[in-house]
C-alpha cells in the first residue's frame, strides 16, 4: 500500500473540470506521472502527480473538499 | 442620512482598509469571515464579526443571499463589497437595496451597463469619448474592409466575429495585407466558427495602461486624477505609479476631463475607474472599460492628492453630495505602489501560502503598507495572493524610485516566499527609471531571467 500526498495546501478536485469525468477513480491503474487531481492554491491550479504506480484502492478526500499540505489524498495497492 | 454601521463583505487588504476608513468617520464596522479567516486582521480591528461560510469564496463572500442575511442580523444599514467577490455583481447591489440596506458603491443598473462591453463603449461614444476604433459591426466584403481600415488607421486587427479570448486574429499592417489576409481569414474563421463574419479594431501595439480615479455623487464628478498600471503579468497589476509619467499636462487634462463626462453621463455614484490604453507614439487614449468600485491601487492616488478615496465613497454612499471641488484637487509629487504576493518569483510564480514568522514593515516619511498580515498569522490558500502592498510617496518620480528601492530593503517577511525580489530588481531596473514600458514589458523582460527568492 502507498498513498499520494497533497504538495501545497488549498481545494482537492477531482476532475480537470466540473463537466469532466474524474482523473482517476477506485480500480483505476496508476502509473509514474499520472495526474490524480487538482489543488486550487490562491486562484492557481496546481496538478497532483503521482511518483509510485499502483491501482486507485481509494481517494480519502472528497471532491472540493479543503486540504492541508501532507494530505494523504489517495492510497494506491501494489 | 448617514451610515450608522456598515457591514464588510470582503477579506484580507481592503478589508482592513474599509475598517479603518469607517472608523475614522465614526462609523461601527461588523466584518464578515469563513471559517479560513477567523484570525484576520480586520476580525481582530472590525467593533464585531460575523461569520458567514465555508472557506470557499462560493460558500462566504460570493454568498450573497447569506452576506445580506448577515448584514441584516447585525444591525447595519450599509454595506461595502471591497474589490473582487461582488463589488461589481448588478444582482448583488439589487439584493443589498432589496433588503432596506444601502450598497457601497453605484446603483444596479450602472454596474450592469459598464460592466458590458458593448454596452459601455456606447456609452463612451455618445458621452464623447475615444474607443478604440473600429468597425460599426461586422465588414462585408474587401473592398468594404480596405475603406473601413483606411479610416481605422493600420495596423488594423482582423477578428472573426465569432471568435473569442483572441482566438481568429490576423494583423494587417497595410492594404496589401489586408487583401492578402481576409480570404484565409473568413475561410478559418467559417472552418472553425461556422461563421465567416469579421470585424476590423485598430491594433495598439505596445499600449501603456493608463486609468483615471473618479468620485461622483451622480449627479456632479470630479476626477483624482490618473494611474499607470503598465506593468502586469497575466493581466494582473503588480507595479503601479500615479501620475502616469508618459502623459504631458495637455494630454492628461484631455484624458481626466473624458473620464468626468463619462461618469456623468451614465450618473455615476461613487468611486470608479476609468481604463485606458495610451499609445505613447501618437498620443492617443482609448478607453477600454470601467471598473464600479474601489481598486487595489487607489493608495496612490490618496498619496498625490491627499484625498481619502475608500472616506469620500463611504460619505457619498450615505447621502452626502460631493464635497470637493475640482479645482481643490492638486497634483503632488509622484507615488508608486508594488505588490507584495506570497508568490515565490524563482519559481514561475508559484503561490506560496504559510505562516509569517517573522514581520518588518518600514515606517517613515513617504511610507505607507497597506497590509492584512502581522506575526504568527497563518495565510489561508484558499484567496489570492496578495498580502500587502508597499506605497511610497515623494516629489519626484526619481526620489519616489529610490525610496521604493530603500522601502523593499527595509521590508522583511519570513516564513514565505514573497514578490519582493521582483520589485527590487525592477526599481534598479535602467528601463524602468526611465519610464520606459508597456503592457507587454514584464513578461518580455521576466523571461529568461533568474530572480533570487527572498
Amino acid at each position: 500500500m502507498s498513498e499520494i500526498r497533497s504538495p501545497l495546501p488549498g481545494t482537492f478536485y477531482r476532475k480537470p473540470d466540473p463537466a469532466s469525468a474524474p482523473f482517476k477513480d477506485t480500480g483505476d491503474t496508476v502509473a509514474v506521472g499520472d495526474v490524480i487531481g487538482l489543488v486550487e492554491v490562491m486562484k492557481s491550479f496546481v496538478e497532483v502527480k503521482a511518483e509510485v504506480a499502483g491501482t486507485v484502492a481509494r481517494y480519502l478526500v472528497e471532491n472540493e473538499q479543503p486540504i492541508m499540505a501532507g494530505d494523504v489524498l489517495v492510497e494506491l495497492e501494489g | 442620512m448617514g451610515i450608522r454601521r456598515l457591514f464588510v463583505a470582503n477579506r484580507g487588504e481592503i478589508a482592513v482598509r474599509i475598517v479603518r476608513a469607517a472608523k475614522a468617520l465614526g462609523i461601527e464596522t461588523v466584518q464578515a469571515f469563513s471559517d479560513a479567516d477567523k484570525d484576520m486582521l480586520a476580525v481582530q480591528m472590525a467593533d464585531t464579526a460575523v461569520r458567514v461560510g465555508g472557506p470557499a469564496a462560493k460558500h462566504s463572500y460570493l454568498n450573497g443571499a447569506r452576506l445580506v442575511e448577515a448584514a441584516g442580523e447585525a444591525g447595519c444599514d450599509a454595506v461595502h463589497p471591497g474589490y473582487g467577490f461582488l463589488s461589481e455583481n448588478a444582482a448583488f447591489a439589487e439584493a443589498v437595496e432589496a433588503a432596506g440596506l444601502i450598497f457601497v458603491g453605484p446603483g444596479a443598473e450602472t454596474i450592469r451597463t459598464m460592466g458590458d462591453k458593448a454596452a459601455a463603449r456606447e456609452a463612451a461614444i455618445s458621452a464623447g469619448v475615444p474607443v478604440v476604433p473600429g468597425s460599426k459591426g461586422r465588414v462585408e466584403g474587401i473592398d468594404a474592409a480596405i475603406d473601413t481600415a483606411g479610416e481605422i488607421g493600420y495596423p488594423v486587427m482582423i477578428k472573426a466575429a465569432a471568435g473569442g479570448g483572441g482566438r481568429g486574429i490576423r494583423i494587417a499592417e497595410n492594404a496589401d495585407d489586408l487583401r492578402r489576409l481576409m480570404p484565409s481569414a473568413q475561410a478559418e474563421a467559417q472552418a472553425a466558427f461556422g461563421d465567416g463574419g469579421f470585424y476590423l479594431e485598430r491594433l495598439i501595439s505596445q499600449p501603456r495602461h493608463v486609468e483615471v480615479q473618479i468620485l461622483s455623487d451622480g449627479k456632479r464628478a470630479i476626477h483624482v486624477f490618473e494611474r499607470e498600471c503598465s506593468l502586469q503579468r497575466r493581466r494582473q497589476k503588480v507595479w503601479e505609479e500615479a501620475p502616469a509619467s508618459c502623459l504631458d499636462t495637455a494630454t492628461r487634462d484631455r484624458l481626466c476631463a473624458s473620464a468626468v463626462a463619462l461618469a456623468e453621463r451614465v450618473g455615476y455614484r461613487g468611486a470608479g475607474t476609468l481604463e485606458y490604453l495610451y499609445d505613447d507614439t501618437t498620443g492617443e487614449f482609448f478607453f477600454i472599460e470601467m471598473n464600479t468600485r474601489i481598486q487595489v491601487e487607489h493608495p496612490i492616488t490618496e498619496m498625490v492628492t491627499g484625498i481619502d478615496l475608500v472616506q469620500e465613497m463611504i460619505k457619498i454612499a450615505g447621502g452626502e453630495p460631493l464635497s470637493i471641488a475640482q479645482e481643490a484637487v492638486r497634483l503632488n509629487g509622484h507615488s508608486i505602489e508594488v505588490r507584495i504576493n506570497a508568490e515565490d518569483p524563482a519559481n514561475n510564480f508559484m503561490p506560496n501560502p504559510g505562516t509569517i514568522t517573522a514581520l518588518s514593515v518600514p515606517e517613515g516619511e513617504g511610507l505607507r503598507f497597506d497590509g492584512m498580515i502581522y506575526e504568527g498569522y497563518a495565510i489561508p490558500p484558499f484567496y489570492d495572493s496578495l498580502l500587502g502592498k508597499l506605497i511610497v510617496h515623494a516629489a519626484t518620480r526619481g526620489e519616489a524610485l529610490d525610496r521604493l528601492a530603500g522601502a523593499l530593503d527595509g521590508l522583511r517577511v519570513e516564513g514565505v516566499k514573497t514578490t519582493a525580489p521582483l520589485h527590487r530588481a525592477l526599481a534598479a531596473d535602467p528601463d524602468i527609471r526611465q519610464g520606459d514600458f508597456h503592457t507587454q514589458f514584464l513578461e518580455n523582460w521576466l523571461t529568461g531571467r533568474k530572480l533570487a527568492a527572498q
